[in-house]
């Protein structure tokens, strides 16, 4: 045992908007080694599911919160080193009976499984034992994430979180019979038995836990949870579905910057006709020696990680009485998933030491570990300012909501042929065909003034109008 | 109606088709002065003289293909294969040519073949298996899988009326175990059509044959779970709304079957479910089955080997609970 006195491993802050996270797996148990860094446990929060490692090398001394529990960040998780099982409760030696006479006797007998946790793993299900080959699926405690097919429809038909409804089946999952007996039972009845909810959550809301997060916001107030409002039953033609952590999160998100920003926007019109023909050309020379699309998206940019040099305050953040600026740009991006079904905005650090070529690649890069929920938790914090891109589909104008606690965002829109009113080199107007984009700047006016969003576009369009051969 | 063993319906059902179809013929190893090695065709020289049972020579090869012959030329053979295990030495003729004739030309070939199968009782490698899946995978071939007496009457006659090569395994361990009602007068039973063996709530169990027993007394064991079993009859083609309604129904299910696992036709039933039902399942479908070995002589050994009643017992518990 490497480590003499226990290290706590406690659920992460993933985001300054993230509030809480589930367990999804424990990678080690109880009495396993571990070394300090190699992964001990899966979580997912509303932005990203990711990996949790290890804190210190030694033993697994204590597991504290069992496989689909949602907690509080900075809620201890577990602990490494020290002596094995410190201060677990002692098993119950009549805890699991798998059928409990009546309600009451199932949440009780929840509640007791929930606190005996990595003991009654080795006592329960005896008979999956010896048909088990994976690792990962017998042990208690994996089935009450788990949601079967069927019962996932059934939930969805009713508007029910399954999570609400006590399991009867291997590990507490919640079967069929015990969905449906919700359902018969009056369904999605609010009040939630007392023996569900995980320590902690049903609590009054926690100060937030201190953030060793680079950028060390003070964390916005924590909403006191949510009222789960009764959906009741859905009306003729109306369909229930069941709203995803991300979803909740960027509800609350979006909620929260507009009661916390005074939120105006300004546009402006670029002739992009000169970043569209280079680009044309730099797009094959990319592709072939760097496997990389040099996107408009990288061009504005770059274009912007330049000017936000000239305006420390549109990369800056009001926070409390004093305003931040930095010397550095963490530039977000936001990057929508499949099916329209959520937004993340990861973050390309440092985005003031990259050339064209290197955001070129780190956009790439960082969007298609969005998609693919490769993302770790310090991909999704620590943004300074952010640039969001919905002229993919046409749009030329848009009012985008800032990331918190940002101070403003860019809107980058369509770039469309227009005709053009150009000035010849002997003084003559003419129209001509150009590429034009609209550009939104939607910034915090409690920080930043009209007239300063207006230089900062006015710069950025004066940059992308002049773009040279040479600039990188 | 009359209580009757699965051996003697096999038998009445051919007599009555004999007598009432000139057309109708049985041909096999010994099936004639002999009676059949399971006495199936106990006295049916006499009655029906030898040009209409005939003893063949030691060869699969040539039963199958003279009866397909004869079906070509407007007769309805009903073939026996001593044990369904040899049928291997006809593959050739039966899945190369009465499979395919009506495909190339447009020619039925209304065989049937009789095909003793399946163990329990120390037959070892040879005289054991239950190879229907290998046969339910060659289009133009249709299998069935009687379980009951009535059944197998009832499916015999449907095979002989059945225009295509149709291979009629009759399982040996049911035939004089097995008692039931037979009804007297000629009836089919409808080809590809399921029964509900017993129905049930919670646990539904896909089997056929004699796995239709082994899953009744498991059930019977388990009195405080509701098992549905559904006896497919036949396996090409075999009852697939049948099978999803009982899946829906009950969202857990077992496939069961003496054959081998890997490549038994479980395999086809659980992934249609997989692919059809799959947003009523409340469980991952699970089979029971023979394991890939050859069919073991040792008592002890053949007991391991073929699915016994703990291991649906077993296996329902897990479905169950989980």
């Amino acid at each position: 045992m490497a480590t003499g006195t226990a290290v706590d491993v406690v659920m992460p802050q993933m985001g300054v908007s993230v509030s809480e996270g589930t367990i999804t797996k424990w990678l080690k148990q109880v009495g396993e080694e571990i070394e300090a860094d190699e992964s001990l446990l899966e979580i997912s929060t509303d932005k990203v599911d990711t990996e949790v490692p290890s804190p210190a090398t030694g033993v697994v001394s204590e597991i504290l919160v069992q496989e689909g529990e949602t907690v509080e960040v900075g809620t201890l998780l577990a602990r490494v080193g020290g002596e094995v099982g410190a201060s677990a409760p002692a098993p119950d030696a009549a805890s699991p009976p798998p059928e409990p006479a009546t309600q009451a006797a199932a949440d009780a007998a929840n509640a007791a499984a929930s606190e005996g946790v990595e003991v009654a793993d080795a006592t329960e299900q005896p008979l999956a034992a010896p048909t088990e080959t994976t690792g990962d699926s017998g042990s208690a405690g994996n089935g009450k994430a788990f949601v079967s097919p069927v019962v996932a429809r059934i939930a969805s038909e009713h508007g029910i979180d399954p999570s609400q409804v006590e399991g009867t089946g291997r590990g507490g999952r919640v079967t069929k019979k015990d969905i449906l007996a919700f359902v018969e039972g009056g369904g999605a009845a609010p009040e939630a038995p007392p023996a569900r909810a995980p320590s902690g959550q049903a609590e009054a809301p926690t100060p937030a836990p201190p953030q060793a997060a680079p950028t060390p916001a003070p964390a916005p107030p924590k909403p006191a949870p949510q009222p789960v409002a009764a959906a009741g039953e859905p009306a003729p033609g109306e369909t229930f579905e069941p709203v995803t952590a991300m979803r909740r999160g960027i509800a609350e998100h979006m909620r929260r910057s507009l009661d916390t920003s005074a939120h105006v926007t300004s546009a402006i019109e670029v002739d992009m006709s000169k970043v569209v023909a280079i680009r044309a050309k730099l797009k094959k020379e990319y592709e072939a020696a760097y496997g990389v699309n040099p996107t408009y998206l990288s061009f504005i940019a770059r274009a912007t990680v330049e000017t936000l040099r000239d305006y420390p305050w549109v990369n800056g953040e009001l926070r409390g009485d004093r305003i931040v600026t930095r010397n550095f740009v963490n530039l977000g991006f936001a990057v929508e998933l499949a099916d329209g079904k959520g937004l993340i905005v990861p973050v390309v650090r440092n985005a003031e030491t990259l050339n064209l070529l290197g955001l070129a690649k780190s956009v790439a890069d960082v969007a298609r570990r969005a998609r693919d929920k490769q993302l770790t938790p310090d991909d999704v914090s620590g943004g300074t300012f952010t640039i969001t891109n919905p002229g993919g589909y046409g749009t030329f104008h848009g009012t985008p909501v800032i990331s918190q606690p940002q101070a403003a965002i860019l809107g980058t829109y369509a770039i469309v042929k227009r005709p053009w009113v150009i000035t010849d080199e002997n003084g003559v107007d003419a129209i001509a065909i150009r590429s034009i984009m609209n550009l939104t700047l939607t910034y915090d006016h409690r920080l930043i003034d009209g007239a300063l969003a207006g230089r900062f576009l006015r710069d950025l369009r004066e940059r992308l109008q002049s773009w040279g051969e040479k600039d990188y | 109606m009359a209580e009757k063993t699965y051996l003697q319906a096999i038998s009445d059902g051919l007599r009555q088709e004999m007598r009432r179809d000139q057309r109708v013929f049985c041909l096999g190893e010994d099936v004639g002065v002999y009676g059949g090695a399971f006495k199936v065709t106990l006295g049916f020289q006499e009655e029906f003289g030898p040009w209409r049972v005939l003893d063949t020579p030691l060869s699969e090869t040539a039963i199958v293909a003279g009866a397909t012959g004869a079906a070509i030329m407007g007769m309805r053979p009903v073939a026996e294969m001593q044990f369904a295990d040899f049928v291997s030495c006809a593959w050739d003729h039966l899945v190369t040519v009465a499979a395919k004739q009506r495909w190339r030309v447009g020619t039925p070939v209304p065989i049937v073949l009789r095909l003793p199968s399946g163990g329990g009782f120390s037959g070892g490698p040879f005289h054991s298996q239950n190879p229907e899946s290998s046969f339910a995978h060659i289009p133009g071939l249709k299998c069935v899988c009687p379980a009951t007496p009535e059944d197998a009457k009832g499916l015999l006659i449907s095979a002989i009326e059945d225009p295509n090569p149709v291979l009629y395994f009759e399982h040996k361990h049911l035939y004089r175990r097995i008692k039931g009602e037979v009804p007297d007068e000629r009836y089919t039973t409808p080809i590809g059509k399921a029964r509900i063996h017993q129905e049930g709530e919670d646990v539904s169990v896909i089997t056929w044959g004699a796995m239709v027993y082994t899953a009744a007394e498991a059930a019977k064991q388990l009195d405080d779970l509701s098992v549905e079993i559904v006896d497919l009859r036949s396996i090409m083609p075999w009852d697939k709304e049948a099978v999803l309604a009982s899946a829906r129904k009950t969202s857990k299910v077992l496939v069961l079957h003496e054959d081998t696992r890997s490549g038994g036709f479980g395999g086809e039933i659980a992934a249609t479910i997989g692919e059809e039902a799959f947003e009523d399942l409340d469980a991952p479908v699970k089979r029971i089955a023979a394991p890939d070995t050859p069919v073991p002589f040792s008592p002890v050994l053949e007991k391991a080997f073929i699915p016994q009643v703990d291991d649906v017992v077993a296996g329902l518990r897990e479905l169950a609970e989980y």
